[in-house]
C-alpha cells in the first residue's frame, strides 16, 4: 500500500527546543531515559551531577522520576524521555497520574522515531498521540509544544508546582548533540547522591 | 484455610510490615495480589508512606532506583509471575548497584493447581539470580519476620538486591 501520509513540517528541533523549555536546569533533579534525551541533557547540563542519564533499562525514566519525586518532595523533578522510551512502559503514566506528585514534570521529546537504532518510525509517526494518552491516564496538566510561540507555555508548565504535568515536545527527527558522558551506572548513582545528599 | 485460624496464620504479615517500617521504608509499590493483601492494605492505610499501585511490576524496579537517588527506601510487592516482567529493568539495579528489596508471593510451585502458573513460578529463582538478586525462601510463618529483617539489612545497609520468596507452603496453594 502506498504511503498516503504527508510528511509533517516540524518547526522545532531538539537541540534548541529542549534547552528553551528547560531553561535553568539547575532548578531540577533530572532523570533521562535512553538514548536521545540522555544526550540532550548531558549536553545541556555539561553531564552534571544532578542528572541521572540512562543508556539502558528502556522505559524506566518516568518510573524512576516518580520514585525520586516522592523521595524529594521539596525539589522539582524532571523525567525526560523520548517517544520510544515512554511507549516501552506507557502504563507508568497511569501510575504517576494516580499519585499526582506536585513536584514531578514529564517531558517527552517526540521525534517520531527510534533514533538510536536507525530512525525506524515509532508509533507516534502513525498517529499515536502521547499527550492524549497522558490525559486519558489522568494527568490534569498537559500540553503539546510544536511551535516556537508555544515554548514559553511549555516552560512554565514544567515549573508549576500543583501537580504532575506532561509536556509533549514534537521535534524534527534530527540527531541529539554528540557529547561524552558518564556511562557507568553505579558511578552515576554515587555522583548524583553525593551532590544531592552530601554522601553516597 | 479455615476462617478460624486465619488471623494467626497471617499475623506474620503485620509483623513484616512493622519490620519494613522500622527500616524506614516509605515507598510500597505493588501489583495487587492475594498473597500480599494484608501488606497492601496496611500500606494504603498508613498516612506516613506512599502506597503505589503499579500497572506492571517493572515500574516498581525503576521506582526503587529513583527512591534511592532521593534517599528514600522502597519495597516492591509482587507475585512470582511479575518477576518475569522485571528482568531487563533489573539491569538498572545490578549495573547501578542500587539497593533493591522485593517480597514475592509464590505461585507455580508447592501444590499449584493452575498449569499457567508453573512456568514462571519455577523460573523465579534462576531468573532473579541471573540478574544478581539474592533469593531467600520462607516456608514457615515463624521464619517470615527474621527473613525480612535479614533481607532489609542486606538491602539498606549493605546495598544488596534481595528477593524474599514467600512460598506456597507458607501462603497456601490457591484451590483450583
Amino acid at each position: 500500500m502506498a504511503d498516503s501520509s504527508t510528511t509533517p513540517i516540524f518547526e522545532l528541533n531538539r537541540r534548541t527546543a529542549v534547552p528553551a523549555l528547560i531553561g535553568e536546569h539547575e532548578d531540577f533533579l533530572i532523570v533521562s531515559g535512553l538514548a536521545g534525551t540522555s544526550k540532550d541533557m548531558a549536553s545541556l547540563t555539561g553531564d552534571a551531577a544532578h542528572l541521572y542519564a540512562m543508556a539502558g533499562a528502556m522505559g524506566a525514566a518516568a518510573g524512576m522520576g516518580l520514585g525520586l519525586a516522592l523521595a524529594q518532595p521539596d525539589r522539582r523533578v524532571l523525567a525526560i524521555t523520548g517517544d520510544g522510551e515512554l511507549l516501552m512502559n506507557v502504563g507508568t503514566l497511569a501510575t504517576i497520574a494516580v499519585l499526582d506528585p506536585a513536584n514531578l514534570s514529564i517531558l517527552c521529546v517526540d521525534n517520531g522515531h527510534y533514533g538510536e537504532t536507525g530512525y525506524q518510525k515509532s508509533h507516534t509517526s502513525f498517529g499515536v498521540d502521547l499527550e492524549r494518552i497522558a490525559i486519558g491516564a489522568g494527568f490534569k496538566m498537559s500540553c503539546t509544544i510544536e511551535r516556537k510561540n508555544q515554548l514559553a507555555r511549555g516552560a512554565a508548565m514544567l515549573r508549576q508546582s500543583n501537580g504532575a504535568c506532561f509536556v509533549l515536545l514534537r521535534v524534527s527527527p534530527g540527531e541529539p548533540p554528540a557529547v561524552k558522558r558518564l556511562l557507568e551506572p553505579a558511578a552515576a548513582r554515587v555522583r548524583f547522591r553525593t551532590a544531592l545528599l552530601g554522601r553516597a | 484455610m479455615q476462617a478460624s485460624d486465619k488471623s494467626t496464620a497471617t499475623g506474620w504479615q503485620h509483623d513484616v510490615y512493622a519490620v519494613l517500617r522500622a527500616h524506614d521504608v516509605t515507598q510500597f509499590s505493588y501489583v495487587p495480589d492475594a498473597g500480599h493483601i494484608i501488606l497492601i492494605d496496611l500500606c494504603i492505610a498508613d498516612p506516613d508512606v506512599h502506597a503505589i499501585a503499579l500497572t506492571t511490576e517493572e515500574e516498581g524496579v525503576a521506582l526503587a532506583a529513583g527512591a534511592n537517588l532521593g534517599d528514600a527506601r522502597a519495597v516492591l510487592l509482587m507475585q512470582s509471575s511479575g518477576v518475569g516482567n522485571c528482568i531487563n529493568f533489573l539491569s538498572l539495579i545490578k549495573g547501578g548497584k542500587f539497593p533493591f528489596l522485593t517480597l514475592v508471593s509464590m505461585r507455580g510451585e508447592f501444590g499449584e493447581g493452575n498449569p499457567w502458573q508453573i512456568p514462571m513460578g519455577q523460573a523465579v529463582r534462576p531468573v532473579l539470580e541471573a540478574m544478581g538478586v539474592i533469593c531467600m525462601e520462607v516456608s514457615e510463618p515463624d521464619d517470615a519476620v527474621p527473613a525480612v529483617e535479614a533481607a532489609a539489612t542486606m538491602v539498606y545497609k549493605a546495598g544488596s538486591a534481595v528477593a524474599v520468596l514467600l512460598t506456597q507452603k507458607l501462603l497456601g496453594a490457591k484451590a483450583f
